[in-house]
Formats: C-alpha cells, structure tokens, sequence
C-alpha cells in the first residue's frame, strides 16, 4: 500500500521560486542484505523519479541503492502559471506509482 | 563495533557508582532533545516526517471496512481526528473485561476481534503499525495522563520492578543507562531517560515505523536477556511504567529519532 | 556490482556475531564488500567523461558527525544563476566507501529558479561524499565532504 506525501504551496505569485517536498513510502532494499538462511534479499528500489508542471517535465532524479528508505526529495521551480504537478516513481519489480498537486498562481 | 559497543557499555556502568535513583521531575527530557538539529527538523514538519507515510495509510485502513460485522472503524467512532484526541495519552489504559492493562495496540485489536469480528493484526505488521500511528497522532502535544486510574497502581509497581531488575548476561537494570547515566554517551549514542512520548515512532536505524514494545525488546536483548514475546503482560506493564513515568509530557507521535 | 575482495577479521566477526542472534532477527546485515577509490573515479568518469572537474560553486549540506548510517539528510546547492543561457544542468551525488559508488542525478534546468536539491542518503561508513554539477556550458564543479558515522550502540541487528 504506497503512500506519498507531497508539500506544494498551494498558491503562490507569478515567478514566484517555489520549494516542493517528497516522501514516497518505498523499502529501498539494497540488494546487499542476507536472510538468516544466507539468500540474498533481492534488490527492490525506486530508480527514477519525475515531476512534470501541466505536462513539461521540470524534474528527473536517478535514484540508487544509497538513497534512505521512504526516499524524501526536494527541489525548486518558477511558478508560471495556475495548473497540475504530476510525480511519477518508477522502480524494480514493475513498481509505478503517481501523485498530483494543483497550485494557484496569481 | 558489536564488541567495543559492549566493552564501553560495560566500562560505563562499572565505573559510576550504581545510583538508581528517580529523575527528578524539573530534569525531565524527551529524547528529541538529545537529537541533532537536522533529526529534529525531520520530526518537526509534517511533509518531512516518515512516519507522517504510516499515518496516512492509517486514514484509509480507518475508513475501509473488515471482518464478518463489516464494519470500518469509522462506522462507530466517526472522524478519527475528533474521536482519538488525548486517547493514546492515556494508554496503556485498564481493561475491565480483562483485568489488566491494554496498549493501544491491543485496544485496536481488541475492537477489531470484538466488533469487526475481524483477526488481530500482528505486532510492528504495516496496518497495526499504520491504525495506531493515527489515533497517536491525534494526541500530538496532549500531555500523557497514563497510569492514573486506581486498579493500574499493581501493574505500574511490577512495570518499575521490571524496569529496576538487573537482568541478562550484562546484569544491567533499564535503570542503570536511563536513570543513572542518561547524561551520558554511549559509543557515540546519547543515553536518552526512556520516555516514550513519541510512540509509534520512525527510528533511522530501523527505516521505519516501529512499536514502543520492539524497541524495549531491543533493549533487552541489548543487555543479552531474553525479549518477552510481543504482547507479553510484562511488556506492557515496562510500558504502563514508562508512560505514567514520563505523565505530564508531550506526546510527539509519531516521533522521529536515531 | 562489487566482488569481496579479502575476508577482513571484521567481517569475520560480524559474521560470527550475526549467528548468533539468527533466532530473533529474520535479517541479518552482513557488511558488504566496500566500493573501492577506483570505482568512485570510474563513476564520476561515467558521468564527467573526459571533461576536467573543477572545485567550487557547490555546496554541500550534510552533518559533519550523523547519528545513524541509515538515513543522512543531505542537500546540495549550486551557486550559479538560473537564466536561459546560464544554468544548471544537473547534479551528481557520489561516495566513496559505500558498496556502490553512486548516491543519485538530479537534472533540473532553467525554470527550476534555484539550482538545489535534498534528500536522505546511506553511508555505510565514515567516508567522503562528492557531488558535482553540471552547468549549461558544460563545465563541471564539484565539493567533496568527509562525514562520520557513528554506530548507534543499541542497534537491532548489531546486538
């Protein structure tokens, strides 16, 4: 069952620098931990991460085996005008999950 | 590391004189002060905290229905954020159907086999874990009242017993690190005084949420005693103890710490 | 993917010690063998290629001394503007020690406004953390910050 928490103002001015903030509920299981019985935990982490702004993408992480579980990822951007952010997370064993935030921009 | 971590431990408690005396109530600290500033700031903004993720998976378990009664949480105590205020600030709490004290996870479970006629959900499982960070979420900054009812005065005695008890290969008391030497530092780690405000809580080390019982757990079997199985009346009286020990905090849930 | 290269006596031990607690812990967290200098430069490579990498102009945020290995707040920042013809491309994080040498790429661009990005990263063990940027003329600058870490001393796992 993933969850994310996603942080965007709500409103903001035009050319207004915005911080966005993202927590995505994720184990990032490293590939590197052994079962009691010696097996390898396979590896099962997030490897991408995108943010689109009303459908230009303004965002892209490459993510690896050192990021924290529940990966937490800020960043900035102008608001331009009112409409949608989209995040998409894509990851090991078909894993694909997506969330929105809409902001008003005067 | 395993073993310098034991010889310092060691070193720690044989040099100091054994005090086990009670912190005084002026000199009480939850373990968010220990922290750095930047594992503070984690707790501190909701859209930052982990733990903030197992809360809302709790919203959606709350609302969804389960068990042979069909019925969701909701369906009785309506919106969680009205009804669960101040709950878990008074738990573990007195059962009277059983006699003894329940924590919050038991309550949950116990609603869920009494009234949803559903199975109990197993300890530091994603949906107990996710039930109980939202009604502890609710009481966020409500001062814990636990322990104050009469028939909790025998259960709180054995949870001091258990808490003052030397035990395990390293014959250490919890009250020999928490009471004695909570100024103190431990192989790099600050010794906190184990008040439990902010359970559930995220541990780094552990990259989740987890119970108050999983971390006495660790602890005990950190001075190499034997861990009481979940749920174990024992358990719960250490934390019916140490809830009406820190009585008059805040309750920070869910709380991040090291 | 790293090979072991020695069975270090500490690896040793935390084989022996992981043993014994098989009983109450379902996972036991053997130290895997670390990323070595060689592989930290052949990922900074990958992403540089021949271009030379210059110091400066990035700052990186991380605690000096961090309290768990598991989860190190970070954040990187990149003192350059953000206009059309001047900008930051992207940002690559690395490590030395952990096993794998890199920690993520960020690609931002112009309308990003300010050129900094955070995040929650794994160190393994005390070690150095590079991250280097990528700006619009293709040059590249980087800041490189020791980080110690300590071992919680009432680790699960550990204990």
């Amino acid at each position: 069952m993933p969850s994310a928490l996603i942080n965007v103002p709500r409103t903001a001015k035009r050319g207004d620098i915005i911080e966005i903030k993202t927590l995505m509920s994720h184990i990032m299981e490293t590939g590197y931990r052994h079962l009691a019985s010696g097996e390898v935990v396979p590896r099962d982490i997030i490897t991408s991460f995108s943010c689109r702004y009303n459908g230009t993408e303004i965002f892209r992480a490459d993510l690896f085996q050192a990021i924290a579980a529940n990966p937490f990822i800020t960043f900035f951007t102008t608001a331009t005008e009112s409409g949608k952010f989209e995040f998409e997370w894509i990851g090991d064993k078909g894993f694909s999950e997506t969330a929105s935030a809409s902001i008003i921009v005067e | 590391m395993r073993f310098a971590g034991i010889i310092a431990l060691a070193a720690l408690l044989t040099a100091g004189a054994v005090r086990a005396t009670d912190i005084p109530p002026g000199e009480r600290r939850s373990g968010y002060s220990f922290m750095t500033p930047d594992t503070q700031a984690m707790q501190d903004d909701d859209t930052a905290n982990p733990g903030m993720l197992w809360v809302l998976d709790g919203e959606a378990l709350w609302k969804r229905k389960v068990g042979t009664s069909d019925k969701a949480c909701a369906d009785c105590h309506g919106d969680a954020r009205a009804t669960m205020k101040g709950i878990s600030a008074r738990y573990p709490a007195f059962d009277k159907a059983l006699g003894r004290p329940v924590d919050l996870e038991q309550r949950i479970n116990l609603c869920r086999v009494n009234h949803q006629q559903a199975s109990p959900l197993p300890y530091e499982s994603s949906g107990l874990l996710a039930l109980t960070a939202l009604v502890a979420r609710q009481s966020r900054g409500i001062a814990i009242e636990t322990g104050a009812a009469p028939q909790l005065e025998p259960f709180v005695a054995k949870g001091r017993e258990l808490f003052m008890q030397r035990q395990g290969q390293l014959n250490l008391g919890c009250t020999n690190c928490h009471d004695d030497n909570w100024d103190k530092r431990l192989a790099g780690s600050a010794i906190t005084q184990a008040h439990p405000t902010g359970y559930p809580l995220y541990r780094l080390e552990w990259q989740s949420l987890g119970s108050l019982q999983r971390r006495l757990r660790a602890c005990i079997t950190g001075i190499r005693a034997q861990a009481y199985d979940y749920g174990a009346p024992e358990l719960v009286e250490l934390e019916l103890y140490l809830m009406s020990r820190a009585r008059g905090m805040a309750v920070e849930a869910p709380a991040v710490r090291p | 993917m790293p090979q072991p290269r020695h069975s270090s006596r500490r690896q040793f031990l935390s084989l022996a010690g992981g043993a014994a607690v098989l009983g109450a812990v379902p996972v036991v967290t053997l130290r895997p063998a670390e990323a070595t200098p060689a592989m930290l430069a052949s990922a900074i490579r990958n992403v540089v290629g021949e271009a030379a990498v210059r110091t400066g102009k990035v700052k990186l945020d991380i605690p000096p001394l961090v309290e768990n290995g598991n989860t190190v707040p970070m954040t990187v920042s990149v003192a350059n503007p953000m206009t059309a013809d001047n900008y930051v491309k992207s940002i690559h994080v690395f490590n030395e020690k952990n096993p794998q040498p890199n920690i993520g790429n960020f690609y931002l661009g112009p309308h990003a406004g300010r050129a900094q990005v955070s995040t929650r990263i794994r160190l393994a063990d005390s070690q150095k953390v590079v991250a280097i940027a990528r700006l619009s003329d293709d040059t590249f600058w980087s800041v490189s910050v020791d980080v110690v870490v300590t071992l919680a001393a009432c680790t699960e796992e550990v204990i």
